[in-house]
């Protein structure tokens, strides 16, 4: 069977197995939605009103009869009904998500761009002073948190320019794109640069690994210039491991990038899926996290898909 | 040469990286309208019903949008909102509050006699869920023999409902909103000013009322920005683009008078920091052992390590009119030989071990607060062990008193008997929480319910306070402040020992 087919039809198992996880996850967390809108205030509630609010909630029914009207629900595309939002989980997802899409390809962006050239260009100066300088920077850029990184900026920004992109009220990129880039530059900056870190040293060692490789040595005893041995012949090949690591990162930031946007005030899906546990809303919690995992199976296959693209030599299907 | 081509495309790459940076930060300083008043908060409302919210955060929100009978003013006092006056029966058994004809929901329709039954008939129905309704169970009728007039017949003699209705969680919502059921979803209310857009955990748009009964605004609107982080909200303060905020955290606030630029609006609570003994545990049972605890506590100590100092020690009654001066208050000076010998007595001259709990990051002092107790109460030989709980489960467990000792940040009322009934009578609410009362509690409580006469409610009052503080079922500590952070241009804004936000309404923006 042809191997993009064979991976779509695992989708749906992955799905249920997730949903039954999140499920039952959330619901073995003490507190539930009363107690997370009321907090010690519940206490004053007389048990006829408690029923009326576990009523209110959807908990007065036992988990199986919850799942099977929840699971009904998403296989005809509904995924139930925020509590917190009053709105279609389907629809929170979805006016959140843009956001959470395009910070993860401005830090990839960012990441790559400047992770790639570094890596490379640190492997081919290997052990220079250079390479020595470019291992120190990923060294500090790996081991520093990037809410430190985020915290800084907005301190150096606010404190010693006075200047600060607007936080708060965000503004879509179909709305304006140059408020709505300045508004992500700054958390795209810091995703960004704490990811290239990982790259230059991944791209650093695979691009050393295929340097010392026979058909780099054929290739430039042929006569074939040196740059261009870089860029055809062995770049293909060193990204590979880079591929991978990107796919599973853009898989990750796909989930929301809970702490950045925090800091920055970005209602991503990050800060949904965060607020929605901490106030019980189990559909929301429920549906993002569904909504996360199959992002992160299509990245999957995806990046499957990347290595046959970039090394002829790797076959998906078995026989 | 081709080494340096990759360099120079490098360089080049960052050259453009730094240009694009500056230029969106530049591009981003949009002005706002002058008179658009800009205001970040950390936590969203997370509700719209006024009945049935009770999250600090909504109820700053609804403030803004809807109206209670009564209001409190900065000092604490009853003033009207939509009761233009009010009047007690001598048995304070029937109230009759007089409506304001003025009173306009956003609408622009009258607030009627009939909106006000409505409201109450909801807050009293069990199937509404409204947390508040246990304030209101002595409301016997509600007769409307006018559009303006509504008696309320009370069960039993009831003076403190009136501060119970100053509470926006019994606010006045338009009887065809409860009909419609719309109460969740749509704001009509007849506050100082209109929701008109509200992201969740984002951003929300206030327009003022123009159909307000307490006249004109000095603002255009008021736009409520999200920011998790405080220390954001401090940043866009510096940077002009907010122009008030509200800050929770005390350890932000201490940094704002060094802001520039910045004013500071800091007033006392009347929620109070607590370390909640648990009566029906274990030596806790003896009262000895809990006079000890709060003999071998350093309040003023705790207060300087863990809330920097940033709030006044104090006995059980936190609000200004009732409060008693605490050095009249059972060992609010440190005692340790006192403590010592209490503990002895007890039978328990070694001292024990027990469980403390706290809350993660509510309030964000709780760690610390736990951590200067336990080695407090080690110098008399207790053995503390903390438990850091997460919120929703730190509540689980608190309701259902499963646990030694616990540090709490408790709601604080305007009247004592609002504030706590619900612990220290026989039938409170709470009582399963608080776990210990006395027939001279419940016998105070009950006769300040009952009392008219403000003089001698104050002696009663008075009463209670110092008996609490002694048979030390609890060992209240502190309370902090409320913060408000604004631009020196933002003039006007009181802040109230509630928190409210109220104070906006009068708020003007000067250039």
């Amino acid at each position: 069977m042809h191997y993009p087919l064979k991976r779509l039809l695992v989708f749906p198992l992955v799905m249920f197995g997730v949903s039954v996880f999140v499920f039952i996850a959330i619901r073995m967390v003490p507190g539930d939605a009363i107690t997370a809108m009321l907090g010690t205030e519940s206490g004053l509630l007389t048990p006829a009103q408690r029923e009326a609010l576990r009523a209110y909630f959807g908990l007065d029914q036992n988990w199986i009869i919850q799942f099977w009207h929840w699971l009904t629900g998403v296989v005809q595309g509904d995924l139930g009904l925020s509590t917190t939002f009053g709105k279609p989980v389907l629809r929170v997802i979805l006016t959140h998500f843009p956001l959470t899409l395009e910070l993860a390809i401005l830090s990839m962006l960012i990441a790559l761009g400047i992770g790639l050239p570094a890596g490379i260009f640190a492997a081919m100066r290997k052990d220079s002073a250079a390479d020595l300088a470019v291992r120190v920077i990923v060294m500090i850029g790996q081991s520093t948190p990037n809410f430190v990184v985020g915290l800084l900026l907005i301190f150096v920004l606010s404190v010693g320019f006075g200047i600060l992109p607007q936080m708060g009220t965000f503004v879509p990129f179909s709305e304006d794109p140059l408020r709505n880039l300045g508004q992500m530059i700054l958390p795209a900056l810091t995703l960004g640069t704490a990811f290239a870190a990982a790259v230059i040293r991944i791209s650093r060692s695979a691009m050393l690994d295929i340097l010392c490789e026979d058909y780099i040595r054929t290739a430039r005893s042929k006569g074939i210039p040196r740059r261009r041995v870089i860029w055809c012949h062995a770049l293909p090949n060193a990204l590979i491991p880079v591929v991978t690591l990107s796919g599973v990162e853009f898989g990750y930031l796909l989930g929301g990038a809970v702490l950045v946007e925090q800091i920055f005030a970005l209602p991503g899906l990050g800060r949904v899926v965060l607020d929605a546990i901490l106030q019980r809303d189990y559909a929301l919690v429920q549906g993002s996290v569904l909504f996360i995992a199959f992002n992160f199976m299509v990245i999957n296959l995806l990046v499957d898909l990347a290595y046959a693209a970039l090394d002829p030599r790797i076959r998906l299907d078995s026989n | 040469m081709r080494r340096y081509a990759l360099t120079i495309a490098i360089r080049k790459l960052f050259a453009s990286l730094a240009a694009a940076l500056v230029l969106c930060t530049g591009a981003l300083m949009t002005p706002v309208s002058a008179d658009t008043l800009m205001m970040a908060w950390s936590q969203d409302a997370t509700g719209l019903d006024p009945h049935k919210q009770t999250a600090f955060s909504s109820i700053r929100l609804l403030e803004l949008l809807y109206e209670p009978l009564v209001r409190l003013d900065p000092d604490a006092d009853i003033v009207p909102a939509i009761a233009a006056s009010w009047s007690f029966n001598d048995d304070a058994t029937e109230l009759t509050v007089t409506i304001d004809p003025d009173a306009r929901f956003h609408d622009g329709s009258a607030v009627t006699s009939a909106d006000v039954k409505a409201s109450f008939e909801r807050i009293l129905n069990e199937e509404t869920g409204a947390a508040s309704r246990s304030n209101f169970t002595s409301i016997a009728s509600i007769e409307t023999p006018d559009a303006t007039t509504v008696i309320f017949g009370l069960s039993e003699p009831n003076v403190p409902i009136l501060t119970a209705m100053a509470s926006i969680n019994s606010a006045i919502v338009p009887a065809a909103a409860i009909a419609a059921g719309s109460l969740g979803s749509d704001v009509v209310g007849s506050g100082p000013f209109m929701l008109d857009g509200w992201n969740p955990n984002s951003n929300a748009s206030l327009s003022p009322n123009p159909h307000w009964a307490g006249g004109v605004l000095a603002i255009d609107g008021l736009e409520i920005s999200v920011l998790p982080d405080e220390t954001a909200i401090l940043a866009a303060l510096r940077a002009g683009q907010v122009d008030f905020a509200l800050i929770n955290d005390p350890f932000v606030a201490t940094l704002i008078p060094d802001v520039p630029g910045v004013q500071l609006i800091k007033k006392p609570v009347l929620s109070y920091h607590v370390l909640q003994l648990n009566p029906s545990r274990t030596p806790l049972t003896e009262m000895g052992v809990r006079q000890a605890i709060s003999c071998a506590v350093d309040r003023q100590n705790i207060l300087d390590t863990a809330l920097l100092g940033e709030g006044t020690v104090t006995g059980p009654l936190t609000m200004d009119a009732y409060r008693t001066d605490v050095s009249e208050l059972f060992c609010y000076e440190r005692d340790l030989g006192k403590a010592r010998s209490l503990l002895a007595e007890a039978g328990y001259p070694d001292g024990f071990s027990a469980t403390i709990m706290a809350a993660t990051g509510e309030p964000p002092t709780a760690a610390a607060e736990a951590q200067v107790i336990q080695s407090q109460l080690s110098e008399i030989g207790i053995d503390l062990e903390i438990e850091m709980k997460e919120l929703n489960v730190y509540i689980d467990a608190w309701l259902s008193a499963d646990f030694d000792m616990a540090v709490a940040l408790n709601g604080g009322r305007p009247d004592p008997f609002t504030m706590y009934n619900r612990y220290w009578t026989r039938d409170g609410n709470l009582q399963k929480v608080a776990n210990y009362i006395d027939d001279t509690l419940d016998r105070l409580m009950t006769q300040s319910r009952e009392e008219t006469d403000p003089v001698k409610r104050k002696e009663i009052f008075a009463k209670f306070d110092r008996h609490l503080a002694e048979v030390s079922p609890w060992v209240w500590l502190y309370t902090g402040y409320t913060y408000a952070a604004a631009l020196d241009t933002v003039q006007g804004f009181e802040a109230t020992p509630t928190g409210s936000l109220f104070g906006l309404s009068a708020v003007s923006i000067v250039e």
